[in-house]
């Protein structure tokens, strides 16, 4: 039966290309198959509990937020207040700090890590490149509560003494630097979350230029480019790579709670003034969520987890699309 | 001529030193972490603090041993929700690599990965802490187990797929079913780095603070008990942190300079190990 084996071998079932003269064997390859098709089903049923648990949650967080969805409606994110005493809940504080530290941040944090990226890619000899990245990448390593003590004993310190008397001295002018030094702060938890993010937005960045062919590079020397030249060609190409990791980034960045809540100040409150102590939405939960006595406290308090949940998956989501859809331009197989 | 080829060697010049300079401001905030929390912390590690119990408040002296056991206990129930699902999917994965409902899963895995620690403790607070009516070690080790679910997902999938295809073909050529060859020809393969990856997972999980601050609560005295609050290196470390005594603000540096050092002895290994391949 030559053609039928041709044909099984087509479709790579090499286990099933077993001769089919072998009739003596017929009984053991049923039951070889049922043990694949358990095994099978087996794996892919804890692949579907990922599935579950991700649905599961949403649906819990909904759940338990009708209390406060009813009252307040979509009012809840445009409110600015946030009362437990009058029970008059409102998120948009908690909405602004977390945006508006996490977009600090990242502003900061996007050019050292493309920076860093291409320090890696193009500058650095092989046997130096390893060691260098892996320094960088122990960054997101240390724990949230570590950069956390570090950002309230050390930085906000330092801040308070040094850096916020002279930007307020010679910047004074500029809306962001307006206020008295306090040192806990939007820039301290914005500083903090700059180093909290480099690593995942340079190790993206930097996947993405190695995925770019050499061709390109030596076709830019070839033409008598410099080196830089050839790296905003490579950068070009590189381009939504590097948006992708982008927002992975400034997901990380919103979601990220204890070393933000030690460092921002706990105040909710809108200035846009780096100086003012703020408020995020990870932080409010952290810290009042044991304190909340009723009913409609606490479901304000997952309401605000809810819209958490929401804005990382959509980023997330986003930021994955961005990134595959780039390195499967350039890899071969590349998966999602 | 010649000066437009100068000002590009220049330009080329500068772009280099901004590129190398962005690395140093990586490292610098690495080292001064590092040496902080060394130099404030060392004076206060001794024998005792791993093996006694915390003061009362004000009270020189003291240790941490009930949340050193704390965080274990919850890592090893972090692990038994965790790793099955997250070992087993990771096969799935590796095992179908092109189906449809393989990639979504692979997807989610990653999206899952990006969900803030602090929604997963709001989540097993829903689903334990309530129908409980209390705080427990069940609930912080349920918690932690959801964010080591992806992390093993991947590096299985990725220790899966570095054994070589050879292995695979030569298995089912001998007439090994298929099922056998990865459970008994590639699983044990790629076990050194699975378990690596295992081992990252749980170092991710036990640096976590914000899931257990409203599930495993933390706890100043000796428990054991699932069913009842537990302290864990993490929390104890934000309380303390807290705190206007200036011993416990040194305990906390101490506890953070231990959390650090098996955080970054593991991630180093993984690295070590995975490198090799």
């Amino acid at each position: 039966m030559p053609n039928e084996q041709n044909s099984n071998q087509q479709q790579g079932n090499i286990d099933d290309s077993v001769s089919a003269a072998d009739t003596v064997l017929l009984k053991s390859k049923i039951g070889r198959n049922l043990g694949d098709f358990v095994f099978n089903n087996i794996t892919r049923l804890f692949a579907f509990l990922l599935f579950v648990l991700v649905v599961l949650m949403g649906y819990m967080m909904y759940r338990q937020s009708i209390p406060a969805i009813e009252k307040f409606g979509w009012k809840f994110i445009i409110n600015t207040d946030w009362d437990p005493v009058l029970e008059n809940f409102g998120a948009l504080p908690f909405i602004f700090g977390t945006i508006y530290s996490s977009i600090i941040a990242l502003i900061i944090a996007l050019p050292l890590s493309v920076g860093i990226a291409v320090f890696l890619t193009e500058f650095t000899p092989k046997w130096l490149e390893g060691p260098l990245s892996m320094l960088v990448e122990l960054l997101a390593a240390i724990p949230s509560i570590v950069y956390g003590l570090f950002g309230m004993f050390v930085m906000a310190p330092w801040l308070r003494q040094v850096v916020e008397p002279v930007l307020g001295d010679h910047l004074g002018f500029i809306f962001l630097f307006q206020g008295p030094p306090y040192g806990l702060g939007m820039l301290a938890a914005a500083l903090i979350l700059t180093v909290m993010i480099l690593p995942i937005i340079t190790s993206i960045s930097r996947d993405v230029l190695k995925s770019i062919p050499n061709s390109q590079r030596e076709a830019s020397y070839a033409l008598g480019a410099t080196k830089w030249e050839t790296i905003k060609i490579i950068l070009e190409g590189g381009k939504s790579g590097i948006l992708g990791a982008t927002l992975l980034g400034l997901g990380r960045a919103i979601g990220e709670t204890m070393a933000v809540t030690m460092v921002i100040g706990n105040n909710p409150q809108i200035s846009a003034s780096l100086f003012e102590p703020g408020y995020t939405m990870a932080s409010v939960i952290a810290n009042e969520f044991t304190e909340a006595t009723s009913n409609l406290y606490l479901s304000s308090l997952i309401e605000i987890a809810l819209l958490l949940f929401i804005l990382t998956i959509v980023l997330n989501s986003l930021a994955r699309l961005v990134v595959w859809s780039v390195t499967k331009k350039y890899v071969k197989g590349a998966t999602l | 001529m010649t000066g437009y080829y100068r000002w590009r060697k220049i330009k080329n010049g500068i772009m280099f030193s901004l590129c190398l300079l962005s690395v140093l401001a990586a490292l610098v905030p690495l080292f001064i972490i590092l040496f902080y929390t060394i130099s404030q912390g060392i004076s206060s590690i001794n024998w005792d603090f791993f093996t006694k119990m915390p003061k009362p408040a004000g009270e020189a002296g003291g240790g941490m041993a009930n949340a050193l056991v704390g965080s274990a206990i919850l890592l090893g129930l972090g692990s038994v929700v965790g790793l099955p699902v997250g070992i087993l999917s990771g096969i799935y994965l590796s095992e179908n690599k092109k189906s449809l409902f393989a990639g979504s899963v692979r997807f989610l895995a990653e999206v899952l990965n990006g969900i803030p620690s602090i929604v997963v403790g709001v989540f097993a607070y829903i689903v334990i802490v309530i129908p409980m009516h209390r705080f427990s070690a069940l609930a912080g080790g349920f918690a932690l187990g959801i964010l080591m679910m992806p992390v093993v997902t991947r590096t299985t999938e990725e220790m899966m797929n570095l054994v070589p295809n050879s292995y695979r073909e030569a298995a089912l050529g001998l007439g090994i079913s298929r099922w056998k060859t990865t459970l008994f020809i590639i699983l044990p393969t790629a076990l050194k780095g699975i378990i690596t990856g295992v081992l990252l997972s749980i170092a991710r999980a036990a640096g976590e603070t914000a899931p257990l601050l409203f599930t495993a609560l933390g706890n100043r005295f000796w428990s054991t008990q699932l069913d009842q609050p537990i302290a864990s290196l993490t929390v104890f470390i934000y309380d303390y942190s807290k705190s206007p005594f200036d011993d416990w603000i040194r305990q906390a540096w101490a506890a953070a300079l231990v959390l650090i050092l098996i955080i970054l002895f593991i991630n180093v290994t993984f690295r070590l190990v995975t490198r090799k391949r």
